[in-house]
């Protein structure tokens, strides 16, 4: 367990005021949107044409690249188009619409997978499509395909859900858990990892009795309590809080021997392997000043945003602004038009009062951006740094470590937007450091040629 | 079909913020300060509490004047220049003619602050170098100490039937008798207007530290080696830490965010460089107080502080990436 020691955090009003609500399926939509690109890594290509009539849990859109999950129909309908259009993400995306005909027909590929081995294990897990559904929607499958030297003796299940607002984890852990448990024994069995831990904050008591009593039995997997302050759910944070590693910038958990997985990934990967039925629905916590009955929903993928809120009783103010995640690090979206996507656990709606920016003032060197950074940057010089481009001072004061938590910028007085500052500076910084190596690179090829030459040129002479 | 909306706001995250912002920080200052407001308006009478006054609305104006003639965004509302303004006056005697308050207050807001470009900007405390300048420019009434019928018996005595009579500080420079421990804990001495009671100082500054306005760092080091100072120079360590300006410089002005430095180790030896200045002063300088010049030299020195205490990241060796 850890030293005793912990790494810098702040303390955020919870607002979970959708604890202990059970998670409501929703109603069909009139179409889905789905996008092909809902992971980090390779965006999916279709594998249906428009017409072609798809089941749920059917494969509709799949990838040869390595940092990539396959993408299942959550309905049973008719493709009706196959557009090039912007997604939740800001981005252009390629997006699947279906028709749901209501019926929900399961696939015929939807069968428990058979596992014999690591290497069936981790294709399964591929197969499922589950991504990490906190929001990182890193490819489930690729981070237990651990590539030696590294060797992972941890597993880590992330029950942390320190954003405020979304309790969906939660609800999940209380109404899953021993569908939880047998996910991570499988994971243990299968990728030979000695040890597990359920880290729990301690706002969630009952999840943390009820695991503490199914696992009595249990030597290695053992809960983990984790203090209420945020950011613990992050992956660095979470490692260190039940490890006591560090893991840093440009490293893999897997580098200090631990996978990390969120809760609700963990579940949807054991659903598969006990039923072949794939990730097509997310559980989402809808909440918000702005919405009417916030309430905590199962929704299929690529149902419209718009449909969710309509589901959870409209709104009761004009919303200003929609939140996709929690509002620590969750993403303002400008419509909500668009379908939802594997990594959405929340949407949040606020009216006027809390949906606008809050006018800068001047930095007065308070320390309190400092003292709330997990990784013990110093966010207050990251952020004057980068507002007059020192790329020296940003490199000397690490700011590539920067995991974009938004501590510095909830804490600060002046309502600096310090984290988007950090982040802008982060993306300028490493992508000069790229320059440099390919420039670097391509000076040492050049070297080497030239090298070559002169020494075919040396033996030509010779003779 | 359901009710779109569009048009929504688009911003960064986070999309919370914590509650506390410089207003409120600047607010929670002036509370703090009010406890030795009363007890300078008791030891004093009112002109203590109307010097404050001409010193806070002369900041004030100072402050919004100058931003309006360097076209720059009105920051009045933000109430640091009443903190300066309050600061200010607990730093002069309550005999001060009302102009020379009024030329301290602008050194402090128009030079010290706003032509470094602010709140924020400033290197050097501005009710500080307010306070010296006015010290050296107006060596007479500056030093020209009020004795009232409610102060220590020692302190009168000394006076004889003068009005104006020399502060513990000088008794101790004269080699006379100085007040007990508990006048100059409650504040029965004559002195600049604020820095009299350290009790009412200690609740003020008890104040900051639960609102989590300042952390205890600077104010236990500076105390704490004026402490060891005049122990080693064979002094009585409580009358020094009660004495003069220490408890109200520690706690309300060597921990002012600008011009201090902003990690702990940094904080811890910012307040101890402050305490040794002030002793050596005080012992060995021509002045018989010394903790605004101590305070300034330290800020000064913030910024290589800063430099020299900087946080580093977790996990890194870093004698090994130095080599």
């Amino acid at each position: 367990m850890s030293s005793g020691k912990h790494l810098n955090g702040i303390h955020v009003n919870h607002c979970k005021n959708t604890a202990g609500q059970a998670i409501i399926p929703m109603s069909l939509p009139e179409k889905v949107y789905i996008p092909m690109s809902q992971h980090i890594g390779a965006p999916c290509q279709p594998v249906v044409a428009v017409g072609d009539h798809v089941k749920v849990g059917q494969k509709i859109g799949d990838s040869e690249a390595f940092v990539c999950a396959p993408i299942h129909s959550s309905v049973s309908g008719d493709v009706t188009a196959i557009n090039k259009a912007m997604s939740q993400m800001g981005r252009v995306d390629t997006i699947i619409e279906i028709v749901p005909d209501g019926k929900q027909e399961v696939a015929e590929t939807v069968v428990p997978p058979v596992i014999t081995d690591k290497a069936s294990f981790i294709k399964a897990v591929r197969e499922s499509g589950v991504v990490g559904l906190g929001g990182a929607t890193f490819p489930m499958s690729v981070k237990f395909n651990v590539k030696p030297p590294a060797k992972v003796d941890t597993f880590i299940v992330n029950g942390a859900e320190c954003e405020p607002y979304i309790t969906v984890d939660h609800q999940n852990m209380l109404t899953h858990a021993q569908e939880i448990v047998d996910g991570v024994k499988a994971v243990l069995k299968w990728l030979e990892i000695e040890r597990a831990f359920i880290g729990i904050e301690t706002n969630k008591p009952d999840a943390i009795k009820l695991f503490n009593d199914l696992l009595k039995d249990e030597k290695n997997i053992s809960v983990a309590e984790l203090r209420q302050v945020y950011p613990q759910g992050a992956e660095r944070v979470i490692i260190y809080e039940t490890t006591g590693r560090h893991l840093i910038a440009g490293k893999l958990p897997a580098d200090v021997g631990c996978i990390v997985s969120n809760v609700t990934s963990v579940l949807k990967m054991q659903q598969f392997l006990a039923t072949g039925m794939p990730l097509v629905t997310k559980a989402m916590t809808v909440d918000g000043n702005a919405i009417a009955k916030p309430q905590n929903v199962e929704v299929p993928i690529g149902t419209p945003l718009c449909d969710v809120i309509e589901f959870c009783g409209g709104t009761k103010a004009e919303i200003r602004k929609m939140i996709l995640g929690g509002p620590m690090m969750g993403r303002a979206i400008p419509k909500d038009e668009y379908g939802v996507m594997k990594g959405n656990s929340a949407i949040l709606c606020f009216d006027e009062t809390a949906g606008t920016q809050l006018p800068e003032t001047a930095c007065i060197s308070c320390g309190r951006c400092v003292r709330g950074c997990p990784m013990n940057l110093m966010p207050t010089k990251l952020a004057k740094a980068w507002e007059r481009q020192d790329i020296d001072t940003l490199r000397e004061y690490d700011v590539t470590t920067c995991m974009e938590c938004g501590c510095c910028s909830y804490s600060c007085p002046a309502r600096k937007q310090l984290s988007f500052e950090i982040k802008l500076a982060k993306t300028w910084v490493m992508g000069e450091d790229r320059k440099a190596a390919e420039k670097a690179k391509a000076e040492a090829e050049a070297a080497k040629a030239k090298a070559e030459a002169e020494a075919a040129a040396k033996e030509g002479g010779d003779k | 079909m359901s009710t779109k909306h569009t048009n929504l706001i688009v911003s960064s995250a986070p999309h919370v913020n914590n509650p506390v912002d410089t207003k409120s920080i600047m607010r929670d200052v002036v509370i703090a300060l009010c406890p030795a407001l009363l007890v300078a308006i008791y030891v004093f009478g009112a002109r203590a509490l109307i010097l404050t006054a001409v010193c806070v609305a002369a900041c004030v104006i100072f402050e919004g004047g100058t931003r309006k003639l360097l076209n720059r965004p009105q920051t009045i509302g933000d109430w640091s220049a009443v903190v300066t303004g309050v600061i200010l006056a607990f730093n002069l005697p309550v005999t001060m003619p009302i102009w020379m308050a009024i030329i301290g207050c602008f050194v402090a807001i128009v030079i010290v602050k706003q032509l470094f470009g602010g709140l924020g900007e400033n290197f050097a405390n501005p009710a500080i170098v307010g306070r010296i300048v006015l010290f050296v420019g107006f060596a007479t009434p500056m030093t020209n100490w009020a004795v009232t019928s409610r102060m220590s018996s020692v302190i009168r005595d000394a006076a004889g039937d003068a009005v104006t009579g020399a502060t513990p500080l000088g008794l101790l420079a004269a080699g006379k008798a100085v007040p007990s421990n508990m006048d100059m804990f409650l504040g029965l001495i004559n002195g600049s207007m604020g820095e009299i009671s350290a009790l009412a100082l200690l609740i003020g500054g008890c104040y900051l530290i639960w609102r989590k306005v300042i952390t205890p760092e600077i104010p236990v080091a500076m105390l704490a080696s004026i402490a060891v100072m005049a122990l080693l120079m064979h002094q009585d360590p409580v009358f020094h830490i009660f004495a003069g300006g220490a408890m109200l410089g520690s706690i309300f002005m060597a921990t002012d965010y600008v011009t201090s430095p902003i990690t702990s180790k940094g904080k811890i030896i910012f307040g101890i460089g402050c305490g040794v200045l002030t002793m050596l002063i005080r012992v060995f300088g021509s002045y018989p107080e010394g903790v605004s010049f101590a305070i300034l030299l330290m800020n000064i020195l913030t910024p290589h502080i800063d430099r020299w205490t900087r946080t580093h990241i977790n996990g890194v060796d870093r004698k090994a990436v130095k080599k």
